[in-house]
């Protein structure tokens, strides 16, 4: 489904992203861990289409296509869905709004007829029963003024109603109570299915009990320098990351 | 250009002055004396400072002359209108009443011809937007043929909206002068609603003077949209004088003109009462809008709100100048100010200043100014969930201007306006 082959990436001219591979098959759930600063959301932003990230090297395949040649528009419209670290409060833009226009140019990109207000309601609200969000929010502005668990809340559900083959949650358990932890890791399980595949990028090892992934990957400066199974990350709570920078750094060398 | 030099641009206008001014002679003679003596905005005038409109002038018209009037039909009119509004229709051609078009059948105010009037309106016109006021305010009390007073009897609350339209073409010569007084008397409501209709794309010059009184408790609307052909140039006096209790709002909507400058003062004279503008310009091309504001706090326990926002694409600019004074009476005042801008492209141009001047020592006064770009991580946000670039951009453009249009109450205006928004940033959301 994805195919990252040597991915470079630099911002203003500084490299971030030193020459990243990833093999993600539908079905598949792969953690991507590592310390602060590591390019973690920096490969998220690449693969979402933010442009101050400049791809340098390397290539993104998705479902066949070229990935880094389409509009940050289209790749969602293909179906990649980026749930963000820091979602944007965006005044004045209500949430209901916003979702279903973002709703029905997908549909027309899909060619699919566009969703009527009663059936984008239905939509609606069973995707928040989904996520136990509060009607009351989606009747304010975007994000204005939610907290943080509300926001990663939010972005669950757009991504719930977005229905995406491909999701990468950029912390999103990250400042999350143990009880919107499991709301939001149920949710993400509920969308699972084989055709689909899910990127979670933690700094966490206790979200992988709730989300059990099929791989474990470590990012460091730039690079997955390790790769394995579940296991690893329970190593990594126990050792932190340190043993792995000095591993990285004794390899460098 | 020194001042003196600016007057000739009225030569036509000083020259064929009768010795007699007829009615509202000493207005008349007080405006010639303040031409006289200050002439048009001189270049550099601090004022105009960002407007050099005596230059505009120059350059459009070399002298200014009054412009014939125009054989305007009932349909014209009609094409005018505001769906969907219920509406009086007062009508202006050329600056001039035209008491034919208009249609105001079974209102609750009244009308009268501000000539034809001298013996009741003498020391009301020209009372409240002073002959010293600025530049134009004189040219204007000097030029103004058949300007009409309305007034709203006290007690009577209209039922429905006043519609001021506006029809401009210049016809042989270039200016317009309309004069408008509203007198809305004690317990009184009403809503105005102000448009200009360019007949054609040849230039003109429209120079507006209305005065307001908001008597005790009178509750004012009063909403302008200027959307006037693309050399249209047009200088707005509007002054009010809000008295006890009363409130007095604004609303301004600029789409589009050559050097649109708009002059607001409010004047809250008692206690109780409460001044809010509101404005929205939203403009391209090489249009020039300008707002100068001003409200004068002079009682205490009085309040006043003010938010300008302003979208500006291509090679447009903007200014926005907003004063606020607070007498040393006027305790326990609010006043609140903020200008927004947005600039869409590299060659777009915002001034903006806010000048307050605080006499008093137990006020609330906040202000606040910004100039930004396109919020490019909202703009990513929204495409990143497959919005399209361009409906994304409308999308947070029409979310920062419609929080102007929210204080327009009258809804069919208000969802003409949000059309007119929407046709501009293309697309509805
Ligand atoms: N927009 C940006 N401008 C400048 N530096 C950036 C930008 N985004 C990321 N970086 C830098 O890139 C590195 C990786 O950041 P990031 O991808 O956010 O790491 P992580 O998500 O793993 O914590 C950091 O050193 C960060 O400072
Ligand atoms: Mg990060």
């Amino acid at each position: 489904m994805l195919s990252i082959k040597n991915l470079h990436a630099s911002v203003e001219g500084t490299p971030i992203l030193k020459g990243i591979n990833l093999e993600v098959k539908p079905g598949e759930v792969h953690a991507i861990m590592g310390p602060n600063g590591s390019g973690k959301s920096t490969l998220a932003s690449v693969l979402a289409g933010k442009e101050e990230y400049e791809v340098t090297a390397g290539e993104v395949i998705f479902k066949g296509k070229d990935l880094l040649e389409l509009s940050p528009e289209d790749r969602a419209r293909e179906g990649v869905f980026l749930a963000f670290q820091y979602p944007v409060e965006i005044p004045g833009v209500s949430s209901t709004n916003f979702l279903r226009t973002a709703v029905n140019q997908v549909r027309e990109y899909r060619g699919q007829e566009p969703l009527d207000a009663v059936k984008f309601l239905t939509l609606m609200k069973e995707k928040m029963k989904l996520v136990e969000i509060d009607q009351k929010l989606l009747s304010r502005s975007l994000n204005e003024g939610f907290s943080g668990g509300e926001k990663k809340r939010n972005e669950i559900f757009q991504m719930a109603i977005l229905d995406p083959s491909l999701s990468i949650l950029d912390e999103t358990d990250s400042g999350l109570d143990i009880d919107a932890l499991k709301v939001v890791s149920h949710g993400v399980n509920t969308l699972r299915s084989a055709d689909k595949a899910t990127i979670v990028v933690t700094h966490y090892q206790r979200l992988l009990d709730y989300i059990v992934p099929d791989f474990v990957h470590v990012l460091f400066d730039g690079k997955i320098v390790k790769s394995g199974n579940k296991e690893l990350a329970l190593e990594l709570e126990e050792k932190g990351y340190d043993w792995i920078k000095e591993a990285t750094n004794g390899a460098a060398v | 250009m020194t001042n003196t030099k600016t007057l000739r641009l009225i030569d036509t206008f000083l020259n064929g002055l009768s010795e007699d001014f007829g009615a509202f002679a000493d207005l008349k003679m007080e405006a010639l004396d303040a031409l006289r003596t200050q002439g048009l905005p001189a270049l550099k005038e601090e004022e105009y400072k960002f407007t050099p409109i005596s230059k505009k002038l120059e350059s459009t018209f070399g002298e200014i002359k009054a412009t014939q009037k125009i054989n305007l039909t009932a349909a014209q009119v009609a094409a005018a209108h505001i769906p969907g509004l219920d509406a009086h229709v007062l009508v202006f051609n050329n600056g001039q009443w035209d008491q034919e078009l208009s249609n105001f059948t079974g209102a609750e105010f009244q009308i009268l011809s501000i000539e034809e009037n001298e013996a009741n309106l003498n020391g009301k016109i020209g009372a409240i937007a002073k002959n010293d006021r600025d530049h134009f305010v004189p040219l204007n009390s000097l030029t103004f043929q058949e300007g009409i007073s309305l007034e709203i009897p006290k007690g009577k609350a209209l039922t429905k909206p006043v519609l001021i339209l506006h029809f401009v073409q210049a016809l042989e010569g270039n200016y317009t002068a309309p004069r408008t007084y509203i007198s809305a008397q004690s317990q009184t409501a009403g809503t105005f609603i102000e448009k200009t209709i360019s007949l054609d794309e040849a230039p003109y010059f429209n120079n507006v003077v209305t005065e307001i009184h908001v008597g005790e408790n009178a509750h004012i609307h009063y909403y302008r949209v200027q959307e006037e052909s693309r050399s249209g140039i047009t200088v707005n006096n509007f002054e009010t004088n809000i008295h006890r209790d009363a409130t007095f709002t604004s609303v301004v909507l600029t789409l589009q003109g050559d050097m649109l400058r708009n002059n607001l003062s409010l004047n809250l004279l008692d206690s109780g009462c409460e001044g809010n503008m509101y404005g929205l310009y939203l403009v391209n091309g090489k249009t020039h809008v300008d707002n100068h504001t001003n409200v004068d706090h002079t009682k205490p326990h009085a309040e006043s709100n003010e938010l300008y926002k302003g979208i500006l694409a291509d090679q447009s600019r903007g200014v926005f100048n907003g004063k606020i004074f607070v007498r040393q009476d006027a305790q326990k005042t609010n006043a609140f100010q903020q200008n927004n801008n947005i600039l869409l492209s590299e060659d777009a141009i915002v001034n903006t200043k806010p000048q307050l001047e605080i006499w008093a020592d137990d006020v609330k006064c906040s202000h606040g100014c910004t100039i930004g770009q396109l919020d490019e991580e909202a703009l990513f946000y929204l495409r990143a969930r497959g919005i399209g670039k361009e409906s994304a951009r409308g999308l947070l453009l029409y979310a920062f201007a419609g929080e102007v249009l929210e204080h327009i109450k009258e809804e069919s205006f208000r969802d003409y306006c949000i059309g007119l928004l929407q046709e501009r940033l293309g697309g509805s959301y």
